[in-house]
């Protein structure tokens, strides 16, 4: 049985597109990120999945349960960590806590506290008096503090700094070690890249991905840096050239051989030939819409 | 209950000012009573004759040197349209402020079922009405007897059940509408009551304007019309409380399709 589960998934808001034929495969205990830039469909999927909205064609199932007739039933072992996190105002950070809690029916004091204390979240603070980070700190432990089989997080890196960052996903891993799955909805690459192993690219409403991180990073594309005077005239398989002081960088995906013979020809001080990151990867997939580089 | 204590709550301090509000001003125009029964023969005189005026407030009906019906108009203007606006207005925000202020993802994403979230939430709005009337009920008859004056209990207590469930009608329309709205709650609540006040002042004023008196609840809230029949109109409350059951069933039916923005 997977995690998340669905089957040309589709949604569109009047004739505005949302999701198109959306078919992804989660496992449990996976930690799957979900790649796209804004307005791509990430939080369409998300809040579809979740019953926030209705689909217009198409089923999902989340934890084997279908996810129009059996919301409740998901929505008690899943938690999400929206994007833009909202609170009543009025409440201080306790209270929410133990608001989400009592809807839940549950008591998850123990956990909240101890989330707390790792975040360094002031429970007595009022929630509109709360940074937006801070507030961030509070949607983390509404989504963790009931300790659920599946974690949907939108976004949850934004306004957090570094070493808060460093410390939510030292959580989610060890979460994810103890069996949790994650599905990590994100446009920040790296975050995908470090923490997940499968993702998905969603581009205009469609998965045009999707595969294991290493998978998706793989290429025949190298990033070449050269230092010095190069002829690089007529070299088929460059792009995304950058010339600057004596400088020149580019992605190569042509024939090594000729590429070397260019060099020799040069003046060259120095070079460097490495893996592209997954972001010059990532641009790819945008840019040429989906084809393998 | 999670949830009707939850919206209590945060309807707590808007409960606090209509209710002290409301009560204030009808202690207040109970205690004014005596010192103007003294003055009311010739006061009643100049208010029963002046025409449409005199029609639109009822007063060709009632005679206002008496406490019945002094206080048939009086609490029909204070504990009816101040009523009508908060039942209106915490009804038409219910719904629709959970996407205005944009905490619909957080109650939505709980394993609470839509009908469940309605039920509650329409609980928690009878409850602020019932509670805010038994208050002002409490502080009328009080205050009647302070000021040393035999209390019409029929009367009083028709007037007040009658205004309590013209607030229901137009909780049970605006529960409706909050469904449907994403914001401006607010201005639709207050103005709906207005209109229904208005509708009923017409249909005094002009016999061909009769029907009125069966779209708006005001109609069957009329205090002369209660005090001098001594019962409440049936057919325009059978009318009233259709409009509420309406207004309620269309809120159930949208709110659990609805795309929650």
């Amino acid at each position: 049985m997977s995690a998340i589960h669905t089957n040309n998934l589709t949604k569109y808001y009047g004739k505005a597109r949302g999701i198109i034929d959306l078919n992804l495969r989660v496992e449990k205990g996976e930690f799957f990120g979900f790649i796209g830039p804004n307005g791509a469909g990430k939080s369409t999927t998300i809040r579809t999945l979740l019953g926030l909205i209705s689909p217009t064609s198409g089923q999902g199932t989340i934890l084997g349960m279908d996810i129009v007739k059996d919301k409740n039933d998901i929505l008690s072992r899943v938690g999400y960590l929206p994007s833009e996190a909202v609170f009543y105002s009025g409440l201080k950070v306790k209270e929410v806590l133990k608001l989400s809690a009592d809807l839940r029916k549950k008591d998850c004091s123990r956990e909240a506290e101890a989330l707390c204390e790792r975040l360094q979240l002031d429970g007595k603070r009022k929630v509109e008096e709360l940074s937006f980070g801070n507030r961030k700190k509070v949607a983390i432990v509404c989504a963790l503090q009931h300790c659920p089989e599946l974690v949907i997080l939108d976004e949850p890196t934004s306004g957090l700094d570094p070493l808060m960052q460093r410390e939510f996903f030292d959580i989610l891993r060890e979460r994810n070690s103890r069996g949790t799955t994650v599905f990590l909805s994100s446009h920040v690459l790296s975050e995908i890249q470090h923490n997940c192993t499968r993702a998905a690219i969603i581009r205009e409403g469609r998965i045009i991905a999707c595969d294991s991180v290493e998978e998706l990073s793989r290429t025949n594309a190298k990033r070449v840096t050269v230092h010095g005077n190069v002829d690089l005239k007529g070299l088929r398989g460059i792009r995304d050239l950058n010339q600057m002081n004596g400088v020149c960088s580019f992605l190569y995906s042509g024939e090594i051989k000729n590429l070397l013979q260019r060099l020799t020809e040069g003046t060259i001080s120095d070079l460097s030939v490495a893996e592209p990151n997954l972001e010059e990867i990532f641009m790819h997939y945008y840019e040429d819409g989906g084809e393998q580089a | 209950m999670t949830l009707v204590r939850h919206e209590l709550r945060q309807g707590w301090k808007s409960f606090a000012v209509w209710t002290a509000t409301i009560g204030f001003f009808v202690l207040i125009c109970v205690f004014l009573f005596p010192e103007m029964k003294s003055e009311m023969e010739g006061i009643s005189n100049l208010f029963a004759s002046m025409g449409a005026f005199t029609a639109a407030f009822g007063m060709d009906q009632l005679n206002f040197g008496t406490l019945t019906g002094f206080y048939a108009v009086e609490c029909g203007n204070i504990l009816g349209i101040g009523g009508a606006f908060f039942a209106a207005m915490t009804a038409a925000g219910i719904l629709a402020k959970e996407e205005k202020e944009r905490t619909a993802e957080f109650l939505l994403t709980h394993p609470v079922s839509r009908t469940r979230i309605l039920t509650e939430k329409l609980s928690s709005v009878i409850l602020q009405i019932v509670g805010m009337n038994v208050i002002v009920y409490g502080v009328a008859i009080g205050s009647m007897v302070l000021v040393g004056e035999e209390v019409p209990w029929k009367e009083v207590t028709l007037l007040h059940l009658a205004y309590f469930l013209l607030q229901l009608e137009l909780a049970g329309i605006c529960f409706g509408i909050s469904a449907y709205l994403r914001k401006g709650s607010l201005g639709i609540g207050l103005g709906l009551a207005a209109m229904m006040y208005f509708l009923n002042l017409i249909a005094n004023i002009s016999d061909k304007a009769e029907f009125l008196k069966y779209i708006t609840p005001f109609g069957y809230a009329e205090g002369s019309d209660i005090v001098s029949k001594g019962c409440l109109n049936g057919s325009m409350l059978l009318v009233g409380m259709l409009f509420m059951v309406l207004g309620i069933a269309a809120g159930y039916f949208r709110y659990c399709r609805k795309d929650i923005a």
